[in-house]
């Protein structure tokens, strides 16, 4: 049994090594590894089109997570006030994003945003001279929509444990709701938020699927890698590969960290 | 003499002693007027009347699910009545949202805001108020109210390092610095152990007369209840059943309810042979006569009659029967020795279970009885009680 479960981690995580390993060839060759050296990393760090790539791939990825966070918050706090068939109907509609396959939601995205582009374009571009399209703004859109429903369930996971007492307390010791939000709720669930925030980051950043359907003219990292590969693979895109994986892993281990303190706090 | 409401189905919940108009507020902190609460098909609160007098010491007590809380947060704001009227020195609030209200409350598990300091805890009140208070201001009262519970050096500390009876008296001191018309305690000793319970009680009380606020506390304790109110209220099915100070309660109960939920209590039938002037001559289930209390305008000849444990003694059936009392044969069936007092339970010819107390102070004297034995049961004249029917 535990050979067995070796062997199905090392066909998980073993290319993935590989993979890192290589990034650190000397030689030419991305499938073999020839000396050691960080030329690559070198080479992918000076590649402007690399950053032009990364940039994208940041700033999408950071206000996607914002626009959740901030409306998959909202939600999840008007979630916990409700009850019955309501409750059970959200409840299910956000499961199912979270299920539904990245291509499902990238095709859907794209057909979605592209009829409604055909709506309201002529109209838009009669009226002021400009019209949308997909970019940096689909995208955002397409991302923040799709990581809402992870950080619904993050906060009203925490939500739910929160000691309704506490806000009794606060409202009877003559707080308003507002000021009972921001005193007692918020830095109570702050951590959930926070972990929800750097979840729809890393997914964000490290999308390829959905951005490869309503990303448009903008390239970001995954999609630049993509396409290089089709050139070609190159130790440096192993670096680029390497680089994206560690940041991603940074955050969702911070992202971790920041549930099990919540949770900790809680159970005080 | 008693107040205006007319509500024919609850003259027990009435107090007889209340003479004020409904708009003195002088003497009247906060009071119910038919305040009822549903949620959906449950009647949680029934037509409840009662006056809260100002800076006493009052307490709801049942079992759960008869109300009391209900009671209570409907006088925090946590609950609006569905019909009539809660009152807070004389201003209907039944629509005022629980942070408007001059009342604080003591949570069962004191719901303490744990991202707080104990000092942020207590100041928390203080900080809500409009126009702001200065901070030297709050700080010095949360200083005083911490020194009032005992706490003066806990200011800095987290709430999770403290014990339950620590984290109780600091959200007292957070409910009290905010000088409450009324102080709401629900169920505040329910976490604590016994002697710890024992010892708060006597501090709240303490405060209690320090302070001159109103203390309304919620329990399902009888004995927290009779050793602290001024007056207790005791609640069943959302009603209130009766009103009045412990003793009141403990030597009058007018219900089996009550005589039953306060101390104990041999409850026996009886059939009433005459009447005088609010005593009665009853005939027992064995025949013999005895004269109890009753209602001047009762009735009926079937009843219910209460007497306490402690108001009965044994002796030997061979002992001569003191005059004015009632001698009923029994056998012992179980006896019990808890130090200062020994409990008897007998087998009462024609009568069924009856329960005796004897103190040790006589049992050393006269001797005590053993399980078997053939003894008489004395009940005094004139201790018995007649109960009223259960509505």
């Amino acid at each position: 049994m535990r050979l067995y479960a070796l062997a199905v981690y090392a066909f998980l995580y073993l290319p993935i090594g590989i993979i890192a390993l290589f990034s650190f060839s000397a030689g030419r060759s991305a499938s073999s590894m020839q000396g050691f050296s960080l030329q690559w990393y070198g080479r992918a760090l000076n590649n402007p089109f690399v950053m032009e790539a990364l940039w994208t791939s940041v700033r999408v990825a950071f206000l996607s997570a914002l626009l959740a966070t901030l409306v998959g918050t909202m939600a999840a706090l008007a979630l916990t006030g409700m009850r019955g068939r309501m409750r059970a109907t959200f409840d299910l509609l956000v499961q199912i994003a979270v299920m539904i396959p990245g291509i499902v939601i990238g095709i859907a995205t794209l057909i979605a945003l592209v009829s409604v582009f055909g709506l309201v374009n002529p109209w838009l571009e009669a009226a002021t001279g400009w019209k949308l399209s997909l970019g940096a703004g689909s995208l955002i859109g397409a991302h923040g929509l799709f990581t809402m429903s992870l950080v619904v369930l993050l906060v009203r996971g925490r939500m739910e444990t929160l000691d309704p007492a506490l806000i009794e307390a606060s409202n009877d010791l003559g707080a308003t709701p507002f000021g009972t939000f921001r005193q007692v709720t918020l830095p109570q669930i702050l951590p959930a938020i926070l972990a929800g925030f750097l979840l729809a980051f890393t997914f964000s950043f490290d999308d390829f699927i959905i951005a490869f359907f309503v990303a448009g003219a903008e390239t970001t990292l995954p999609i630049y890698v993509f396409s290089s590969i089709r050139r070609g693979v190159t130790p440096e895109i192993n670096a680029i590969g390497t680089m994206v994986m560690a940041a991603s892993l940074t955050v969702l281990i911070v992202a971790q960290l920041l549930l099990r303190r919540s949770q900790a706090q809680q159970r005080r | 003499m008693l107040d205006g409401y007319a509500d024919a189905g609850n003259t027990m919940t009435q107090d007889h002693d209340m003479t004020q108009s409904p708009t003195d507020t002088r003497q009247t902190v906060a009071e119910f007027v038919g305040a009822t609460k549903r949620f959906g098909e449950v009647l949680a609160a029934d037509r409840i009347d009662l006056r809260i007098r100002r800076g006493e010491f009052l307490s709801f007590l049942g079992p759960s699910g008869c109300g009391k809380t209900t009671a209570l947060r409907m006088l925090a704001g946590f609950e609006s009545p569905t019909e009539g009227e809660v009152l807070i020195d004389g201003r209907e609030v039944g629509g005022m949202p629980a942070y408007r209200r001059p009342v604080n409350m003591v949570f069962q598990h004191y719901a303490l805001f744990p991202h707080m300091t104990v000092a942020e805890n207590v100041g928390y009140g203080l900080r809500q108020r409009r126009p702001r208070l200065p901070k030297h201001e709050i700080a010095d009262r949360v200083i005083r109210a911490l020194a009032t519970v005992r706490l003066d050096d806990f200011a800095q500390r987290r709430i999770w390092e403290l014990s339950g009876g620590q984290q109780q008296r600091v959200a007292l001191a957070r409910a009290i610095i905010n000088e409450p018309k009324i102080l709401l305690l629900d169920e505040p000793m329910a976490a604590l152990d016994a002697k710890l319970r024992g010892e708060m009680q006597r501090e709240l009380l303490d405060l209690q007369r320090s302070l001159g606020i109103t203390f309304v506390l919620v329990t399902h304790d009888q004995e927290e209840a009779l050793s602290m109110s001024d007056r207790i209220c005791i609640m069943g099915h959302g009603r209130i059943i009766q009103v009045g100070t412990p003793q009141d309660l403990y030597d009058r109960p007018r219900s089996r309810y009550v005589a039953d939920f306060v101390g104990k209590a041999n409850i026996v039938e009886g059939q009433i042979a005459a009447r005088h002037s609010g005593w009665a001559q009853a005939a027992l289930g064995n025949g013999v006569h005895v004269l109890v209390q009753d209602e001047p305008d009762d009735t009926r000849t079937h009843v219910d009659i209460a007497i306490r444990p402690e108001a009965l003694s044994l002796v030997r059936r061979s002992d001569p029967t003191p005059a004015a009392t009632a001698a009923l044969p029994a056998m012992v069936t179980h006896r019990t020795f808890l130090g200062d007092h020994t409990e008897y339970l007998l087998t009462a010819e024609g009568i069924g279970t009856l329960q005796v107390n004897a103190p040790r102070a006589a049992e050393r004297v006269a001797g005590g009885h053993d399980v078997g034995a053939y003894v008489h049961v004395l009940w005094p004249e004139q201790t018995g009680l007649v109960l009223a029917a259960d509505s």
